[in-house]
């Protein structure tokens, strides 16, 4: 794989983040800045765009336009869902996850937070630390995205002011003491006029720190994958019709932590039966090892009985299991949770049944205080449950591996996504 | 890049196609995948090839067949069916214009791109489909860069912008009702620069239509059309020989042509790079309204 990197373009990394926020904390302007600056925005676009706000009468060219993609949203000057956006620098590419910042929307945020590296936190510099800051950064923790960056916002609004950066900085602090996060950063900004955005700001020599395009292009994300503990839940079985390969059995999926090697001893769960990898295989090929995040196929020494939702994994770090299972959860749906319901449960690739049976306590995501007397959970609301699976699961906790690690609980009768959980 | 344990963006980005396209044949009974030609179908096709090697792809691809394609696209495509041992079903456009399903428009902006449609939900219907996979991208239009990779459609084959479901991780919710099917995206996350160095990266052979050609073309309110007998020519229109290639390969009456003498993949990187108009800029069928594309979304388009 390593010739691969030495030809220019291809060596780029992937890195996704999510943004929350309003309109008002100068969001759609901050993307619009980005994806402008790195000349994702197309001369057709940027016409379309034109012609948009002339019809809203905005007076100047409106950059939230260019995110808000249903119509609905463009009517009401409002973003309802998550929405992908992409740009490329000669260093990585960029994924943005935007989504809408009210707290009405919060499953929309937990959904773009869901697969990030980054998030992007906006405060307004003339209003500071702010209830939704605290919801933003919790939701953030609460999906262990590893690296959260903070970008306050409308500095030319306050005189580019040292001190105004510096307060909000330590007030930011403050609460995030309450958080699980690691690493922090904070860059002074002004989206509209490009302070710090891509290139330095003139306006802000106080500040020495990297701009944050800088940070978006060089924060270390090669570490954020676990690879240490073995993890390869099988997807499906591959068996070719073929002469040259009668009794070839591919197990294909995607590796989901640590590294194997042709040759690893491994043993595969629930069944606990032992072989060694006999090849890892790719289109017309063959490799010596494969790690997080590839999609390979692997073929055993001996022909044991595996099947989709099996975990194949290495002698060292062995994942939880059980049948009782903690954790947080966001719901998603109008309605409310059933305390004692039944739902539909995906875990990697695995389907199963669960029962909800008790409530821990909710938080209120605007104050993070526990309530512990409120056991019923409706849309938007974050709680800690206790829920029974029908069989035992083999995960780990979400801090450890965020794939292992996460389950979606499904309603029966209407085959919705209801609910976002992560294991303690 | 220093770490031992590191993929580039496009290996990242083929591990998570392959991984939905395996999901797709766990979760589904019955999948297909739409193949129109193009270059965002052949690559999601060989992103298939790989997910399942060595075994054969173990669905159907569909085609659309408008019956105003390129005579090099359908060649390309026979040609490629007929090596990896795939097997190919072509629902004709036409057959649902002779039904009386649909009526072909006329005029010299006559386009039977959105009676694609029709014909897309009666293939599924008929071939009892409960899936189809198709090649559609986030970064192509901004209807789309709501799309969900599983995204659920009704009995109607209708699309539902505000109900969509919640896709975290990469758990994907492929559930549904009698009669309900879902169309799946498996390269949503590709921009068209991904697709054209993926291409260069795995030497994947594509229609020559993507390389500078000379051709007879007419411009048509800056679209540049291939001049042929599927597009009628306006009043005082006169064909003229230019250096052209495609960016995408769709119907002739819609997709539009660019100026270029790039001539190699490499070229074609080059040019992409510096190109200030989106490759959806030259098809001729977004520019009817601004929100064109989702108008046909929530009908079952593509």
């Amino acid at each position: 794989m390593s010739e691969e990197y030495n030809r220019g373009y291809l060596d780029m990394e992937l890195l996704r983040f999510t943004t929350a926020g309003s309109v008002d904390d100068g969001k759609s302007t901050l993307i619009g800045r980005l994806l402008y600056d790195s000349k994702a925005i197309f001369e057709d676009q940027m016409e379309a765009i034109e012609k948009a706000s002339l019809k809203t009468g905005d007076g100047e060219v409106n950059l939230a336009l260019l995110t808000d993609g249903l119509r609905a949203e463009r009517e009401q000057g409002i973003t309802i869902d998550v929405a992908y956006r992409y740009f490329a620098t000669p260093k990585r590419k960029f994924i943005i996850a935007d989504t809408p910042g009210h707290v009405q929307y919060t499953r929309n945020m937990v959904t773009g937070a869901s697969t990030a590296n980054v998030a992007l936190i906006l405060i307004d510099a003339r209003h500071g630390v702010i209830e939704q800051t605290l919801r933003h950064s919790y939701i953030a923790s609460l999906l262990q995205i590893p690296h959260i960056i903070v970008c306050i916002n409308k500095m030319d609004l306050v005189d580019y002011k040292e001190e105004v950066f510096e307060n909000i900085k330590s007030d930011f602090d403050r609460i995030s003491t309450k958080l699980d996060v690691h690493d922090i950063r904070f860059v002074p900004i002004s989206a509209k006029l490009g302070d710090n955005v891509v290139d330095r700001s003139k306006n802000m020599d106080w500040y020495d720190g990297p701009t944050l395009m800088y940070l978006l292009e060089n924060i270390h994300i090669a570490s954020d994958i676990n690879h240490n503990d073995t993890r390869f839940p099988v997807q499906h079985v591959i068996r070719p019709m073929k002469e040259e390969y009668h009794d070839y059995r591919g197990y294909a999926g995607r590796i989901e932590g640590g590294v194997f090697h042709v040759g690893d001893k491994v043993k595969v769960l629930p069944s606990s039966l032992s072989s060694k990898i006999k090849s890892i295989d790719v289109l017309e090929g063959h490799v010596e090892e494969a790690f997080a995040p590839q999609s390979v196929a692997l073929s055993l020494e001996d022909d044991i009985d595996i099947s989709r939702g099996n975990l194949i994994i290495k002698d060292n770090g062995l994942p939880k299991s059980g049948q009782d299972i903690e954790m947080m959860i966001c719901w998603f749906d109008e309605k409310p949770m059933m305390l004692g319901g039944k739902y539909t449960m995906k875990h990697t690739t695995n389907d199963l049944r669960c029962v909800i049976r008790d409530v821990k306590y909710k938080i209120n995501v605007n104050t993070l205080d526990h309530d512990k007397e409120d056991k019923k959970i409706g849309l938007n609301d974050i709680a800690k449950i206790s829920i029974k699976t029908t069989k035992p699961l083999y995960f780990d906790s979400y801090i450890k591996n965020r794939n292992t690690g996460s389950v979606i609980l499904i309603d029966e009768a209407t085959n919705n996504t209801v609910a976002a959980g992560m294991i303690i | 890049m220093d770490n031992k344990y590191r993929i580039n963006h496009l290996r990242e980005l083929e591990s998570e196609s392959i991984y939905v396209i395996r999901e797709v044949v766990a979760q589904f009974e019955n999948p297909c995948m739409l193949f129109s030609g193009g270059k965002d179908s052949i690559i999601m096709f060989h992103l298939a090839r790989k997910a399942f090697w060595p075994a054969r792809v173990p669905f159907p691809l569909m085609h659309i067949d408008t019956g105003h394609n390129f005579q090099e696209t359908l060649d390309f495509r026979d040609k490629l069916m007929k090596e990896t041992e795939t097997k190919l079903i072509v629902r004709y456009v036409q057959d649902s214009i002779d039904q009386g399903k649909v009526v072909d428009e006329t005029g010299v902006n006559a386009s039977r791109n959105l009676l694609q449609t029709t014909t897309l939900l009666d293939g599924i219907e008929a071939m009892k489909f409960d899936c189809a996979m198709g090649g559609g991208r986030r970064d192509e239009e901004k209807a789309r860069a709501k799309e969900r990779f599983f995204s659920h459609r009704d009995e109607f084959g209708q699309w539902d912008p505000k109900n969509q479901r919640p896709e975290l991780w990469n758990i994907f919710n492929g559930r549904k009702h009698m009669g309900e099917h879902f169309r799946v995206f498996p390269i949503s996350n590709w921009t068209e620069m991904d697709v054209w160095q993926y291409i260069l990266l795995e030497n994947i052979p594509i229609p020559n239509l993507y390389f500078s050609h000379e051709r007879e073309v007419v411009d048509r309110d800056g679209t540049i059309l291939a001049a042929g007998e599927y597009v009628t020519l306006k009043e005082g229109e006169i064909p003229v020989k230019r250096i052209v290639r495609f960016r995408t390969i769709g119907d002739m009456t819609c997709t539009g042509a660019v100026e270029s003498t790039a001539n190699s993949l490499e070229e074609i990187i080059e040019e992409v790079a510096s190109t200030r108009i989106t490759e959806r800029g030259g098809r001729y069928d977004d520019k009817r309204s601004e929100a064109a594309m989702e108008d046909r979304k929530k009908e079952g388009y593509f």
